[in-house]
């Protein structure tokens, strides 16, 4: 494995700059936060909120299976809810958005353990058939349920005051918003995956078995990574409803569970970038291709087979292969 | 001193040349272009606000006109965020079209945001002139409430006094099965039952027994797209319509009549805003249309789309501007005229008036020509075939 990120084996063949983060690390995620910190006043900012929505709810689809092994096909379900919960509080029960996006994230981290404590019990193919088959329970309870407005959505969710003070009607005030909360989500990601804790998964990737007789309690690991999955997810969908006003249908269908996983694997799975790229290719695509329909998913299959062929770490992890290090 | 005023003169010169063509106007046809409503909408919408442009002769009366067209693929975050971008960093003025109500609602809300024009044609939901309504929109073509009303109450004025529903089971099919009930209960007729089919549905034929054997006179079809069309193709094969009772689709277009072909959708019957077929102005459009647009005579939606080009190229015209408050006021201060629909108004919630018509589709031995589909049951007059203004719950009314 490219992804091999031992923190002891890493100190000892990489320089290892400030909180412990190898040195490249530290540069990566500075040159990512100045060209975030820029990137509203060079491209269209809501465009770039997109990314950084669809990049988190990557990085945390990426943390299950890339860190876990364990491949949701489900993860909708917590976006899509948390983007309906989120969208409800802010516009019926006037939250301020931060509350709301809280309240979005709770329910997303409820449903995480109801649905991770039942799915978890099953390995492989049937583990991702059950998160499905919960997933599309969930869409069919959004496109029943009084409160999510059926077909038509959450309409008009107002963006509000931040903390009941910053405006964030203005698109660039929002955009610092939403980059705070990427980064934050980012960052705990990191410490996740570099952590004891993170360390146990990875070997319980590698080899269940070798784990349990090591006398790690399995199952909780994996609830807990489920747990963490679908709570992250929830933050970016419920980010989403508040950046776009809105929380429909299409967050919560299958198509949305199938377009996180090519995020993930195109950009490159078990590495920490990876699902940014991923995230950022496929949602340029999907803005600036818009006006030839059916021809994106055409284009999005085309790239998906031209990267299981050739290149099946991803991109980034193609480029972590060149240059021997783990990104 | 002498090249001085050379300059001035010039320069006032150029300012006057640019008061004679101040107004460029951009108009973005925003539409489904490669899923279920591309027939009815689609390249179709955007080759009659070209046509619309063209017939008012924008040029000559010094506005430039240019249009842009997108997909919106019926998702509500690709349309609102194609409708912002537009707005935002494309200078467009106008969206015109937008099929599918959740992403016309979207682009409902952005539009009042930024004070834009949108000219609704191809969304269904009344919401949109009622607890929606936006001083920024028109709603043009029809809407929920005039299909349920316009269907409801013709049927039970032809004799079709008793109703089964087969209702798709979500919101809008909900709705749909509400409205028309009201409907039918108010004109003196009955409900006898209703049976709620999954969505999207593909064997509708337990649904469709319980109908025939409900004796129900009228099977009401509350549903749309792909469900109507299953729906309609399995009533064939069950001898709905030859049993004696009558097929009525709440939400149907002349494109998937054509689709189904007459055999199968014979003896249908639907509400709609626009035939090709009424008189020669709307024979002579649609012939003109038809050739431009890979032979497909215009649905309502099309026509819709002409026409409320049209009417805010009129008013832009009259303004001498493309403000979006004052052509608003002016839109719905002119009367409103065109080929297609004839006079009509448009009232302050947003709602544009015109009579609606029952349709009922010929059989086979009874068209004469490809496209002629439809016979006119009943007229319903413009102002019994919308919402009472009142009782949209729209905050713009007083």
């Amino acid at each position: 494995m490219t992804t091999d990120t031992n923190p002891i084996a890493m100190a000892a063949i990489t320089s290892v700059g400030a909180a412990g983060m190898p040195r490249h690390h530290l540069a990566i995620f500075a040159a990512l936060f100045v060209f975030l910190t820029a990137a509203p006043f060079l491209l269209y900012p809501i465009f770039v909120m997109k990314v950084l929505c669809f990049a988190l709810f990557a990085c945390a689809f990426n943390l299950l299976l890339g860190f876990g092994g364990l491949l949701s096909f489900g993860h909708a379900a917590y976006f899509g809810m948390a983007s309906y919960v989120s969208a409800h509080a802010a516009k019926v029960w006037g939250l301020t958005p931060e509350l709301a996006i809280i309240a979005g994230t709770l329910v997303a981290a409820v449903l995480g353990l109801a649905i991770g404590s039942l799915a978890i019990r099953r390995h492989g193919i049937y583990f991702a058939m059950v998160t499905l088959a919960f997933a599309q329970m969930i869409y069919f309870f959004s496109l029943q349920a009084a409160f999510t407005g059926g077909e038509d959505g959450i309409q008009a969710v107002p963006r509000g005051h931040l903390f009941g003070l910053i405006d964030l009607r203005s698109s660039e005030v929002l955009y610092f918003f939403v980059l705070a909360i990427f980064f934050a989500g980012i960052l705990l990601i990191y410490r996740i995956i570099h952590s004891p804790f993170g360390q146990v998964l990875k070997a319980i990737r590698e080899n269940e078995p070798r784990a349990i007789s090591l006398g790690y309690r399995v199952n909780r690991y994996k609830l807990a990574v489920f747990v963490l999955s679908a709570t992250l997810a929830g933050v970016a969908g419920a980010t989403k409803a508040i950046v776009f006003q809105l929380a429909s249908l299409t967050d919560v269908y299958w198509t949305m569970s199938g377009e996180v996983v090519l995020m993930t694997l195109l950009g490159g799975m078990g590495t920490v970038f990876g699902p940014i790229v991923g995230a950022a290719v496929i949602v340029t695509m999907q803005n600036y291709l818009a006006r030839f329909g059916d021809w994106v998913t055409i284009g999005q299959g085309i790239i998906f087979v031209v990267a299981v062929l050739s290149f099946r770490e991803g991109i980034v992890g193609v480029l972590a292969k060149w240059i021997r290090k783990p990104l | 001193m002498k090249k001085m005023g050379f300059v001035l003169a010039s320069t006032a010169s150029l300012l006057m040349a640019g008061a004679a063509y101040a107004t460029d106007v951009k108009i973005g046809v925003l539409n489904d272009r490669s899923g279920i409503y591309a027939d009815i909408a689609g390249e179709g919408s955007v080759i009659a606000a070209q046509m619309a442009v063209e017939d008012f002769k924008a040029t000559d009366k010094g506005i430039n006109v240019s249009i842009v067209s997108a997909d919106h693929q019926n998702k509500p975050d690709v349309g609102s965020n194609i409708a912002r971008q537009w707005y935002d960093t494309e200078n467009v003025d106008v969206i015109a079209d937008v099929p599918t109500s959740s992403v016309a609602l979207a682009v409902n809300e952005i539009t009042k945001e930024k004070n834009k024009i949108f000219l609704a044609s191809g969304p269904a939901s009344s919401d949109l002139t009622g607890k929606a309504c936006s001083p920024n929109t028109v709603h043009w073509t029809y809407d929920t409430w005039a299909l349920a009303n316009g269907t409801g109450s013709a049927m039970v004025a032809q004799g079709g006094d008793s109703w089964f529903f087969v209702t798709a089971d979500y919101a809008f099919g909900h709705a749909l099965e509400r409205d028309t009930s009201a409907v039918v209960e108010a004109s003196g007729g009955k409900v006898l039952g209703a049976v709620r089919h999954p969505f999207p549905g593909q064997d509708f034929s337990s649904f469709l027994l319980q109908a025939q054997g409900s004796g129900a006179k009228v099977v009401g079809l509350a549903n749309a797209g792909g469900d109507t069309i299953n729906a309609v193709k399995q009533a064939s094969e069950f001898g709905i319509t030859q049993g004696g009772q009558a097929l009525a689709a709440l939400l149907m277009f002349i494109n998937d009549v054509h689709a189904l072909g007459l055999e199968v959708a014979q003896g249908l019957v639907l509400t709609g805003a626009f035939y090709w077929d009424k008189d020669d102005q709307t024979r002579e459009f649609s012939a003109r249309f038809q050739e431009r647009n890979a032979g497909q005579k215009p649905s309502m939606i099309e026509a819709g789309v002409y026409a409320s080009v049209l009417h805010y190229l009129k008013a832009v015209e009259a303004v001498g501007d493309k403000d979006a408050a004052k052509v608003m006021a002016k839109m719905k201060e002119m009367p409103t005229e065109d080929p297609l629909f004839g006079k009509g108004t448009i009232r302050a919630d947003g709602r544009k008036l015109h009579d609606m018509y029952l349709f009922r589709v010929k059989k086979p031995d009874q068209s004469k020509a490809p496209w002629d589909y439809f016979e006119t049951v009943a007229t319903i007059p413009a102002d019994k075939a919308f919402r009472p203004l009142a009782e949209g719950g729209c905050s713009l009314v007083k």
